[in-house]
């Protein structure tokens, strides 16, 4: 199975795991989901889009990072799964 | 005018964002040495997402890429070069790292269609390259350099102590050919983040040595080291009183003229302008005083 | 029905209107209650509490001193379930996660509580609704006043006490549970109808001590009072964080542009690391300008010692000691002066300490457009503190500063209405944080002060901004409108309601 695993869960970090699956599947646990869910939310679809990503779950553990760590460590994410082994 | 650089490490969001406010001159987002091996790509993406995405930048920003021997190197380059980054900050530089560089910077820079030229910071960490220093500093690209003391001093097989007075030779060529060739000449870091009076007397000492500014690895750091580097109070006073004489001097029709019972010429009146040059980008000087 | 600030506050109470409006009514202070004979030594906490004859109805009082280390407490919440008690409203100075009354509350034991300072636990029980009456979080100075007033009526009052002589009066400094200052304790003392002390040394005699024999009934002796280790609560570091080095780098360097650093200068800082870094950066300085400063006030840290014994400050007047550094002063530093909250910041007090501040450095969840302050919440509504002394201090000095930095973990600091009012906009006069400082409009004199000094002067609402710019801008959340409490302001008005949280 590809599986991609990037970022951390220190604060201001996201861990962030994708992996190749049948569906389009995203979970978000963050610590300001009441507050940024959609937003988190947008920023993952983006780069899934840019990618042109459809079937894959991505799982975020979110502590509190901005935009721009979200879309890296997804990016970073990405980059791994494609190279790691089946 | 860089008194200050301070290392940000570029796997760290917490610290890259927040890089900015500390009064540093300029921000070393780090992808080499503070970057582990198996996270050499987070990083990289990580700045490169900052420099692209983020809102609000250091004022100068200088990457830090990993060597040119490095499996990193290419990649680090690709990413992070455009037009919101200042410097290049090479590790280990030789002649002909920076030879390859500037090839490669051109290019870059025309594929991406960027509006400024990228400089290089060579990073002098070597026997080797100290002993190339002076046709590094000779390249067009190089407008700073910077003196790495811990890789050197390992490289030597010798120990670096707080006083450093292995240090003095290298500080001195350093700044020597930086100023043969109009650069700024960048200090190493000060590894005791506690010990403010040993920064200071560190600092105090690269200053007097001719380097313009020095390399912070902590935010505490910056205050110290940008009074060092920034013209004192009296200097300033110094400079005005030689401009006021200068102009009563002129007003006379008097070529030559004395202060304070010293003939002052024109090496002196240069040393008044370059006091009043750092103090007006530090923004010491108070205007309405004519030269 | 909203108040003057437009909160919306429960029925049938007296709406906040100013910070002043206190000045315009009589003071009704209550006698004390002087209790003749000597007092009554028992050995078991058990039966001075069958002697006292507790009833549904009654109010139990505590001081909070002993902080995260305090048993006495958590003994007579086992008591209160022991004895199948019901009705029975707590008024404990303040409440520390150490403290086992979810138990009792879950239970249905517990009506009303009064309190300053609520986190944890307990906290968490509250507002899931578990509490019959309501949760009034007061500020120190008007916990004392409501006592002394007799609106806050007490029955019992339960003191810890680490020494008490043979006489029956009682001391903080002393014993192998000393705590320092025991200033909460106090109106407790002199108005509660019963008071306990609750000791685990006995000694012949005090010489100095704060609790006067003449207003108390029992002494109880046991095993262990609390572990003294358990009174530095984790907030009496230095901060080691950039951000915080910084704003109170720039904290410091304002004052001295305001001109408050100066000969005979007196303040307060809150507990928090960066505060404490405020306090330290303050020092540096006054020694560096030679400096000497009358009062430094508050809750007292090895900081605040170390600048007394430097000789930078004249007296330390102490309401509660934070560490160990502190308690050894207390006892020692003839400087170092024990005063009772009443003494330090009931509003009605002629020479409260809180009025004589040149300056004080508080923290804040959130403030507002308004400057209004919000330390009682955090942004998810969820009650993580109180007032404490915020309130007190904020109206008393004559320069109050709040430092935080911009955002914490992507929840920016500035909203354009607070999740609850602790401290009114009309008391704060400076925001500090490490990407700008924000002047309230009222404080012409201070901003023209700080005009060309370089200092990154913005309004208030262009700081939001920036950290909208940042972080992005929040969604709204949706609060639940079931009240369980209030907030009550220092003069007994109601500033804010307290919400269940979903």
């Amino acid at each position: 199975m590809k599986i991609g695993i990037a970022g951390s869960l220190e604060s201001n970090d996201a861990l962030v795991t994708i992996k190749e699956s049948t569906t389009r599947r995203i979970e978000i646990k963050s610590i300001v989901d009441a507050f940024f869910h959609e937003q988190i939310e947008k920023t993952i679809t983006d780069v899934l889009k840019e990618k042109a990503l459809q079937n894959v779950t991505v799982l975020i553990q979110d502590r509190g990072a901005l935009d721009y760590t979200i879309r890296a460590r997804l990016l970073t994410a990405i980059a791994r799964m494609e190279a790691s082994d089946d | 005018m860089i008194r200050s650089l301070l290392f940000v490490p570029g796997n760290n969001p917490g610290m890259i964002q927040s890089a900015d406010v500390f009064g540093a001159d300029g921000v070393i987002f780090d992808l080499e040495d503070s970057v582990h091996i198996y996270e050499k790509d987070n990083a990289r993406m990580l700045v490169k997402s900052f420099l692209r995405n983020h809102p609000i930048h250091p004022a100068k920003i200088v990457i830090r890429v990993n060597s040119v021997d490095s499996p990193f190197f290419s990649a680090d380059l690709e990413a992070v070069v455009g037009d919101e980054i200042d410097y290049v900050l090479l590790p280990k530089a030789r002649i002909s790292d920076i030879k390859m560089l500037t090839e490669k910077l051109e290019t870059i820079e025309k594929e991406k269609k960027l509006k400024k030229q990228i400089a290089i910071m060579p990073l002098i960490e070597s026997a080797v390259s100290l002993v190339e220093t002076e046709g590094i500093a000779e390249f067009p690209r190089v407008s700073a350099l910077m003196f790495g003391a811990e890789d050197f001093t390992a490289d030597m097989g010798i120990t670096r102590t707080k006083q450093g007075k292995e240090l003095a030779y290298p500080r001195a060529k350093i700044a020597v050919a930086c100023h043969a060739y109009g650069v700024q000449a960048i200090d190493t870091p000060f590894t005791d983040v506690d010990d403010e009076d040993g920064l200071f007397r560190d600092a105090s000492e690269a200053a007097s040595l001719g380097f313009a500014g020095k390399a912070a690895i902590h935010p505490r750091q910056i205050e110290i080291i940008n009074r060092v580097f920034s013209p004192s109070d009296d200097n300033i006073i110094w400079a005005k009183r030689i401009f006021e004489a200068k102009k009563e001097a002129d007003q006379k029709g008097h070529g030559v003229f004395s202060l304070d019972g010293k003939m002052v010429d024109k090496p002196v009146i240069s040393r008044a302008e370059t006091i009043r040059e750092k103090a007006i980008a530090c923004k010491k000087w108070d205007d309405g005083f004519e030269k | 029905m909203k108040n003057s600030l437009e909160r919306e506050i429960p029925d049938g109470k007296k709406p906040f209107i100013s910070p002043t409006s206190y000045a315009e009514r009589i003071y009704h202070s209550l006698p004390e209650t002087r209790h003749d004979g000597n007092p009554v030594f028992l050995d078991d906490l058990d039966d001075a509490f069958k002697a006292l004859d507790i009833k549904p109805g009654m109010t139990i009082s505590f001081h909070h001193h002993l902080r995260n280390g305090d048993h006495v407490l958590n003994k007579v919440a086992h008591l209160i379930e022991k004895h199948d008690l019901h009705d029975i409203n707590l008024a404990p100075s303040s409440v520390f996660p150490e403290y086992d009354l979810v138990p009792v509350i879950e239970q249905g034991r517990i009506n009303d509580i009064y309190t300053s300072y609520l986190n944890g636990p307990v906290a968490q029980a509250i507002q899931k609704g578990f509490l019959k009456g309501n949760l009034i979080m007061q500020t120190h100075g008007g916990r004392a006043r409501s006592i002394e007033e007799g609106e806050l009526k007490i029955d019992v009052a339960f003191l810890a006490c680490p020494s008490v002589d043979r006489q029956g009066n009682g001391s903080g400094a002393f014993g192998k549970s000393a705590c320092g200052a025991l200033g909460y304790g106090i109106s407790d003392l002199y108005r509660a109808k019963k008071v306990v002390l609750v000791t685990d040394n006995v000694v012949d005699k005090l010489e100095k001590y704060q609790f006067d024999h003449r207003f108390v009934d029992y002494v109880v002796k046991i095993d262990s009072i609390g572990n003294p280790e358990g009174i530095v609560s984790g907030t009496t570091r230095i901060t080691r964080d950039p951000i915080g080095l910084k704003i109170a780098r720039d904290t410091s360097f304002l004052l001295e542009r305001l001109n408050v650093l100066k000969n005979g200068v007196s303040l307060q800082t809150g507990a928090g690391g960066t505060s404490l870094a405020v306090m330290d950066q303050i020092g540096k300085r006054m020694a560096e300008l030679n400096i000497k400063g009358n009062i430094l006030s508050g809750g007292i840290t090895s900081y605040h010692v170390k600048m007394l014994e430097a000789g930078l400050f004249k007296n330390i007047y102490d309401v509660q000691c934070f560490d160990l550094e502190a308690v050894r002063s207390f006892r020692e530093n003839a400087g170092h002066i024990g005063i009772s909250a009443s003494e330090y910041a009931n509003p009605f007090h002629k020479d409260a300490i809180v009025d004589k501040l040149d300056a004080v450095i508080l923290g804040a969840t959130e403030i507002d457009l308004d400057f209004n302050v919000n330390v009682t919440t955090n942004s998810f509504g969820s009650i993580i503190g109180g007032s404490g002394g915020h309130a007190d201090t904020a109206h008393g000095a004559k320069v109050t500063i709040i430092t935080s930095p911009l955002a914490r973990a992507r929840i920016p600091l500035i909203k354009e209405k607070v999740t609850t009012v602790t401290t009114p906009g009309e008391d704060i006069d400076i925001l500090i944080t490490e990407r700008g400082i924000a002047v309230n409009p009222r404080r012409k004199d201070l901003l023209d002060k700080l005009t060309g000094t370089g200092l990154p002067v913005y309004d208030i609402e262009e700081l939001m901004n920036l950290a909208h710019k940042i972080c992005g801008k929040p969604m709204e959340i949706k609060k639940s409108s079931e009240k369980i409490g209030y907030v009550e302001y220092r003069d007994g008005t109601v500033i804010d309601s307290l919400y269940r949280l979903r």
